[in-house]
């Protein structure tokens, strides 16, 4: 094999890992990515990768998750597309100092905040949105003047492999790489002191990052899951109620997707009309072999094959399925389930679901749904469907999410001026349109002082008048300093 | 312990702790507590670090003061909903950023500045609806007991506590759960906070420390000289001896000027801490004999102690050393390589002014960067070419009080902010809220999927109204795509 082959077979150890931090922390010395220039290159050159390669992207999800083109080209391309645009638009705006006031503490003076970046990033994406969750983090670090490492999960290696090519192939490799692997690459990587890690996935993992930052200091975006809970209330239009819940939930990698509703509440005398307009609507989006529905994706692999079945054999929810249940382990298939009246004690209540499982809990007031929800950690994302308005605002008021949609699902990913983030064990951090440029930038305080107005009160020695005058001062008001002044106060 | 944090976390179930009249009498009664309280709060720091009143006033009281009329002031408006822009198409939509607390949030302070850098967290955490538990620092026992007994006094003592202690205490408290913590403090320690927030995700702000230089330029008028001296000297000796994360820890001079620097510097120092400044009491203790050592020991080394060019005579007994100035001692020694700490001045001189700069960069990013220059060009450069928390042209110290700007490190001295409304900021999470009407809905998002389908999402998404209009009306041309 030739010296390249080779050299791309070796391991990518802790001494590979040193080797790359040093050559980016090199690199970055240069001065380059602080150039505007130099980032809007590089969001054209994402955009120019996407316009020429949406077919492959197509096909790595396809090959990875059996991804229905429609969601890859919308979510994947489509948000990510969204996303550079933002950029270029706003990108002059958000690197410009902003101005800021000075009071009488300062007086006079002048002061702004740069933005600076913060260096040398490392970003850890998901499989489920192999493409968004790499890139669009990328796109925030580039944007705001980073050199970049994009780790992307091996359990999605079709869309892993492509990207390692076709960033190199589009983007400034000086600056911007993908090293691909699986728990021992990762590890040497975070061995490495970042200027700042971005990771998207579970709690687990999430803890093992956050570790592996404290060594280091290093401040990290965690975008993690949790079971997002959508509450139903009676008064509400069914039908565009149902739609909404199985495109969030279904529309979604068939419900494998970090924001996608994972169980609902609502009331007892409310649930069956609820079942039924979901069963109808699952026939009119999936038809009546949803199993091979080509608009669904497959479950990633026999390990979550597995998770999910054990969910559904779980003796606690046997009987409490109303509509699916099918499945086809060959094909790694799972059929848009619904389950109604689920124990909270069940498996399928205990952990974020990540599948096309809908368990539907009841309760007596739908009232109750809002302690259900704050017995449990805090989630991504709450839904709530009604017309109350007392009741949503008091919904809003009392649960804590990290975002809220009223009447809908999921669709506040898409909204670019939204911070997108967890609270709680759902994350920390947020990012998209400019949350996601502030997330990779170190805000500088920047303080001009001139020599003139030198207010000696502040020097020693210190005597009884510069008290009293530094008293008036922070207690305002011009009477109180000429008081202190003339020796009254 | 957990009983009482378990106690805590119910109050706060109950939302009082939300309503802005809650919050408003806490920063109320904070205020309170510092106008009549403040010969304690006075007299504590006297007794733990000799802190002079003036000082005590102008780095804790007064700005603490500050800080407490402009959250009073602003508090309904940090607390509102941010509207967010959306795109037209989203009819009949509305969306919104919230700010909510995150519940329960330790404090964890430092000795240096008890009262001002317990307090200031204290004020964002409250005025963002939180329940708080403060852990001040043990190295300044008696200013730990004036705020235990004044907060549990002026405040509500069911949603704010004081736990005194040591490390042990500490400890405890890190193995419980918190939804934020907000420590102030060293590096090792640091570690050891965001290591131990790691078991409940919990989030951090760690406000650090570093070696903050100071690049002196040369600067042509005497009255300028004169004024970027006493702002050293106050910057380094008159801020608790040194002690201060944003102290200056050592300057930077053209070799040239050096002489020049050192001698206004004797001149001043002079001026303003007595000829004996042990006697004047204008001048901070060291905190206690471990750090008194500390200091020692940086100035053991022979070839650290041939650079001192003024001072070094220090008294045990009184906890007492006397504004030091090096000039050059070897940058491998600890005292170039540990933050210092105290009042001991290391001047370090280059050939040419811009030389600073590759200094600068070959170093941890400091939590605070003072130059005092006139030229713009070495300003620019300094500002584009160099990192840290804070950069101040031609004073020190003083970004402290500026409530506008955000107060944080980056790298090695830490991450996160306060100060203002960042400090509001850094204790709330910011809830999106999108609403939206039952009468809007678009065919084109539900399966099956078509052609058409994606074109008339793809279109939305985009914002591209004509494209949407010219394909439902079937005038826009399906693209090339194989994959329908």
């Amino acid at each position: 094999m030739s010296r390249e082959e080779s050299q791309k077979k070796k391991v990518f150890d802790a001494e590979a890992a040193s080797f790359l931090m040093k050559e980016l922390r090199g690199n970055v010395g240069s001065g380059t990515t602080r150039s505007y220039e130099w980032r809007v290159s590089q969001m054209k050159a994402l955009l120019k990768l996407m316009d020429e390669n949406e077919d492959h992207i197509v096909d790595a999800l396809r090959s990875d998750l059996d991804k229905p083109p429609l969601e890859t080209v919308v979510y994947e391309v489509g948000m990510l597309r969204n996303s550079c645009e933002v950029v270029l638009k706003e990108l002059k705006h958000w690197m410009m100092p902003e101005k800021v006031k000075t009071a009488i503490a300062t007086f006079p003076s002048s002061a702004e905040i740069v933005p600076e970046p913060l260096g040398v990033v490392l970003v850890i994406s998901a499989w489920n949105y192999p493409f968004l969750l790499s890139l669009d983090p990328v796109v925030g670090a580039i944007a705001a003047g980073n050199a970049v490492v994009l780790k992307p999960s091996e359990i999605s290696p079709a869309t892993s492999s492509l990207l390692a090519k076709l960033l190199e192939k589009y983007m400034d490799n000086s600056f911007i790489r993908v090293v691909e692997g699986e728990v021992d690459e990762t590890t040497a990587l975070l061995q490495q002191k970042w200027d700042k890690i971005f990771y998207t996935g579970n709690g687990r993992v999430g803890r093992i990052v956050m570790t592996a930052a404290a060594k280091h200091l290093t401040p990290v975006v965690l975008e993690l899951g949790g079971k997002s809970p959508v509450v139903v209330d009676s008064n509400v239009n069914l039908q565009v109620t149902a739609r909404r819940i199985i495109s969030g939930k279904w529309g979604l990698n068939n419900g494998q997707a970090c924001i996608s509703p994972d169980y609902v509440i609502t009331t007892k005398n409310y649930a069956p009309k609820l079942v039924d307009a979901l069963k109808t609507e699952l026939e009119n989006s999936y038809g009546k072999s949803p199993l091979e529905s080509k608009d669904l994706s497959r479950i990633v692999n026999s390990n979550h094959f597995a998770r999910l079945t054990k969910l559904l054999d779980d003796a606690k929810v046997s009987g409490k399925i109303v509509y699916g249940g099918e499945k086809d382990e060959s094909k790694l298939r799972i059929a848009p389930t619904l389950l109604l009246d689920v124990p909270r004690d069940s498996l399928i209540m205990g952990e974020e679901i990540f599948g096309p499982l809908l368990p539907i809990i009841t309760v007596n007031k739908l009232e109750e749904s809002i302690d259900v929800i704050n017995s449990g950690t805090k989630p991504l994302a709450a839904y709530l469907f009604t017309t109350d308005n007392k009741f949503k605002e008091q919904f809003v008021k009392t649960v804590s999410a990290g975002g809220m949609l009223v009447n809908d699902t999921a669709l506040h990913l898409v909204v670019h001026t939204l911070p997108f983030g967890g609270v709680g064990d759902s994350g920390t951090g947020a990012y998209h349109g400019k949350f996601s440029f502030d997330a990779f930038t170190h805000k500088k305080a920047v303080l001009y002082r001139s020599f003139m107005g030198d207010a000696s009160i502040r020097y020693p020695p210190y005597t009884n008048t510069k008290l009293r005058l530094m008293k008036a001062l922070i207690g305002g008001g011009i009477l109180n300093i000429i008081r202190a002044l003339l020796g009254r106060s | 312990m957990e009983t009482e944090l378990n106690h805590m976390r119910e109050y706060y179930e109950g939302g009082y702790t939300k309503e802005a009249s809650w919050r408003e009498a806490q920063l109320k009664g904070l205020r309170s507590f510092i106008i009549e309280k403040q010969e304690d709060i006075m007299n504590a720091l006297l007794q733990d670090l000799g802190k002079h009143q003036v000082e005590a006033f102008r780095d804790e009281i007064g700005t603490l003061m500050k800080t407490l009329n402009l959250a009073l002031k602003n508090l309904k408006k940090w607390m509102s909903a941010k509207k967010a822009e959306l795109p037209k198409i989203a009819l009949l939509t509305s969306a919104e950023i919230v700010p909510e607390p995150f519940g329960l949030v330790l404090i964890i302070s430092s000795w240096n500045f008890p009262f001002g850098l317990s307090l200031e967290p204290v004020i964002g955490a409250v005025a963002a609806g939180n329940t708080v538990v403060l852990k001040p620092s043990e190295l300044s026992p008696a200013c730990s007991s004036v705020l235990a007994s004044g907060l549990a006094t002026y405040l509500d003592h069911k949603a704010i506590k004081v736990i005194q202690g040591g490390p042990q205490e500490t400890q405890q408290l890190l193995h419980q759960r918190w939804d934020k913590i907000f420590f102030t403090g060293s590096a090792h320690v640091g570690r050891i906070v965001m290591s131990a927030a790691v078991n409940h995700l919990t989030p951090v702000t760690l406000e650090l420390g570093g070696k903050c230089p100071a690049v002196v330029d040369s600067l042509s008028s005497s009255w300028d000289i004169e004024v970027a001296v006493k702002r050293i000297a106050v910057g380094k000796f008159g801020t608790c001896a040194g002690q201060a994360c944003i102290a200056i820890d050592y300057v930077i001079v053209e070799k040239e000027y050096c002489s020049k620097l050192v001698e206004l510097l004797k001149v001043w120092i002079k001026k303003m801490f007595g000829e004996n400044p042990k006697h004047t009491k204008t001048i901070s203790r060291i905190v206690n004999k471990h750090h008194f050592f500390r200091l020692k020991n940086l100035l053991a080394d022979a070839k650290v102690n041939e650079s001192v060019v003024y001072g070094g005579s220090m008294d045990e007994q009184d906890l007492f050393i006397e504004p030091t100035i090096l000039v050059d001692p070897p940058l491998e020694a600890s005292i170039m390589t540990e933050e210092i700490f105290g009042p001991l001045l290391p001047i370090i001189t280059v050939g040419k002014i811009e030389d600073s700069i590759k200094f600068l960069r070959s170093r941890p990013k400091p939590l605070a960067l003072y130059v005092f220059t006139k030229s713009q060009t070495l300003q620019r450069r300094i500002l584009s070419e160099t990192s840290s928390g804070s950069l101040t042209f031609n004073d020190a110290i003083l970004q402290y009080a500026a409530d506008t700007l955000p107060f944080g490190g980056v790298g090695e001295s830490g991450f996160g902010m306060y100060h203002g409304k960042f400090s509001f900021d850094t204790f709330s999470h910011h809830k999106a809220i999108v609403r939206r009407s039952f009468l809007t809905d678009f065919w084109y998002r539900y399966p099956p999927w078509t052609l058409n389908k994606l074109q008339l999402l793809e279109v939305s998404y985009n914002y591209d109204y004509l494209g949407l209009l010219l394909v439902v009306l079937g005038l826009k041309k399906p693209s090339n795509r194989r994959h329908f």
